[in-house]
């Protein structure tokens, strides 16, 4: 176990290194990124005024709080994508993962961990600009902050885990782009990521209750610009903690089928 | 004369490349519908909640995610491929090869790549705006087809360009995957009419990313909104893109020293 830990400390202080030698170019990807949030703000903020200032519950203020968070948890939200598992099996890359001691689990989470650290400091400029220009409501309470700070990291191992498993159909075959469009089309519109998932129909908010989605991106957000009681903030958590259960079982399954089919000569 | 003749040779070559991976069409109307359903579900829960966006009714927003459809078909198929295309050969050194042929390195790099079954989102984008325009019951008037032509023309016109300029880029820095982020990112807020954005934003996607003129003037020609004046800024833009892109083409080209291709 303090193996694993000094493992971690390691390789995410390496990949801090790494990434915050490439500040420009990962500056470049988040200013592209931005876009997306803005145009469902602009979106919903016209709806909330022809409404008589408020949506769904959310008011202008409120809105721009919800995209501005949004921004930081969708940074949290990138992990090792399933398109690279066929360049990994097709170059013989993974031979040479396979062959180090621990599970190749282990080597993306750490990696893109010290990666988020970088992104996270590069994002207070970005986040403070945005606050400027569209002006946020939001004060949150300490506990907020803490579940907050304590889900983003959550709604990172899930979402990792998750993409992990849809990666894995690459062993199976090679024609995943359908799928793969398909499940990021569900997360969509059950995470929270198009609007607050307060905006749908009932039935809608029911589903995503009960799929791993919103957990990684509503979720978080919407405990820290105050919509979610403290029940609402515990029980979260906990459905975050039952999701990195479920990702980490699902994964134990699949990956020891999904190795057996691979072969390769060199790497 | 010669210009159109090779256009239609290396279009022809692409085609006939494509064609040799018939599946791939099966599974890029799949990827179409999909974004399809996607972007209708979207402007469905806008209006859940409001009967006018920003003075668009419904099915006047269908025409303008038509359009967008059209656009962005046209924009994968041909533009983003040939430009990402000129990034990796300047990466790579291989531009070398296109330099060398007797033609015009404009005209060369811009016509190598034709990902013809990326056609289907145009399709399907055209389809979208005919149902759009049964669903408003609008007679559409002939000279009213001709201003979309027009506009249409232009737009392609003026997003050719502004991609061009930051393939170009690519002669000072190389960052592929920023440039196919950065262009979909902002070309994205061109699925709504460009009067629902704040107005500082709306003069950066006029004059900066020109997607109101790729997207928004399109549609309303078709939806009786269009006044000359604006076809003729439209018509103006595109031209003065052009014009900047070609002569930042060349002077990036004037800093270009292959090494061993």
């Amino acid at each position: 176990m303090t193996q694993l830990i000094d493992f971690y400390r390691a390789a995410m202080k390496q990949a801090i290194l790494v990434q915050f030698q490439y500040r420009a170019a990962n500056y470049f990807y988040m200013i592209g990124m931005i876009a997306e949030p803005v145009i469902y703000l602009a979106v919903w903020s016209v709806v909330a005024a022809a409404q008589g200032g408020s949506v769904g519950g959310y008011n202008a203020g409120a809105l721009a709080a919800y995209y501005i968070v949004w921004t930081l948890v969708r940074n949290m939200n990138i992990v090792f994508t399933p398109y690279g598992w066929e360049q990994r099996i097709r170059s013989g890359e993974l031979s040479g993962l396979l062959l180090r001691p621990l599970h190749p689990l282990h080597y993306d989470i750490a990696f893109f961990a010290g990666w988020k650290v970088v992104v996270i400091v590069l994002w207070l400029p970005i986040a403070a600009a945005l606050a400027w220009l569209f002006q946020p409501t939001l004060a949150p309470t300490a506990i907020e902050i803490a579940v907050f700070a304590v889900a983003i990291w959550g709604a990172f191992l899930i979402r990792m885990m998750f993409l992990w498993l849809l990666g894995l159909i690459s062993f199976w075959t090679t024609r995943v782009a359908a799928i793969y469009e398909l499940f990021f089309a569900f997360e969509l519109f059950l995470s929270g990521r198009i609007a607050p998932l307060a905006l749908f129909p009932d039935w809608v908010q029911t589903l995503a209750d009960w799929l791993p989605f919103r957990w990684t991106f509503g979720f978080p957000i919407e405990a820290l610009i105050g919509q979610l009681s403290l029940a609402g903030l515990l029980g979260g958590l906990a459905m975050q903690a039952f999701w990195i259960g479920v990702g980490l079982g699902l994964l134990a399954v699949v990956w020891r089928s999904a190795i057996r089919r691979y072969t390769a000569v060199g790497g | 004369m010669d210009v159109a003749r090779i256009i239609a040779t290396f279009a022809r070559i692409g085609i006939l490349n494509e064609l040799q991976y018939r599946a791939n069409f099966f599974f890029q109307v799949l990827e179409s519908a999909i974004g399809l359903a996607t972007a209708l579900i979207g402007l469905g829960l806008v209006f859940r909640h409001t009967t006018v966006l920003a003075g668009w009714t419904p099915p006047e927003l269908l025409v303008v995610m038509g359009i967008y459809g059209v656009m962005i078909g046209i924009v994968q198929a041909v533009i983003q491929p040939n430009m990402l295309r000129l990034a990796q050969d300047v990466l790579e050194g291989k531009l070398d090869y296109a330099l060398t042929k007797p033609v015009d390195a404009q005209l060369l790099i811009s016509i190598r790549e034709w990902q013809v079954w990326r056609f289907t989102n145009a399709i399907a984008g055209l389809l979208v705006i005919g149902w759009a325009l049964l669903w408003m019951q609008a007679s559409v008037r002939l000279e009213q087809i001709i201003a979309f032509g027009a506009a249409v023309l232009c737009g392609v016109i003026a997003i050719y360009s502004f991609w061009l300029i930051l393939a170009t880029t690519s002669f000072w820095v190389i960052q592929i995957e920023s440039l196919i982020n950065l262009f979909e990112g902002l070309f994205a807020a061109g699925r709504w009419p460009v009067s629902i954005y704040p107005s500082w934003l709306r003069a950066l996607l006029t004059f900066l990313v020109p997607v109101a003129f790729a997207v928004t003037v399109p549609a309303e020609a078709l939806t009786n909104r269009l006044t000359g004046s604006t076809l003729a800024l439209a018509a103006g833009v595109a031209l003065g893109l052009f014009v900047i892109a070609r002569l930042f083409f060349r002077w990036g080209l004037s800093r270009y020293s292959g090494a061993s291709a």
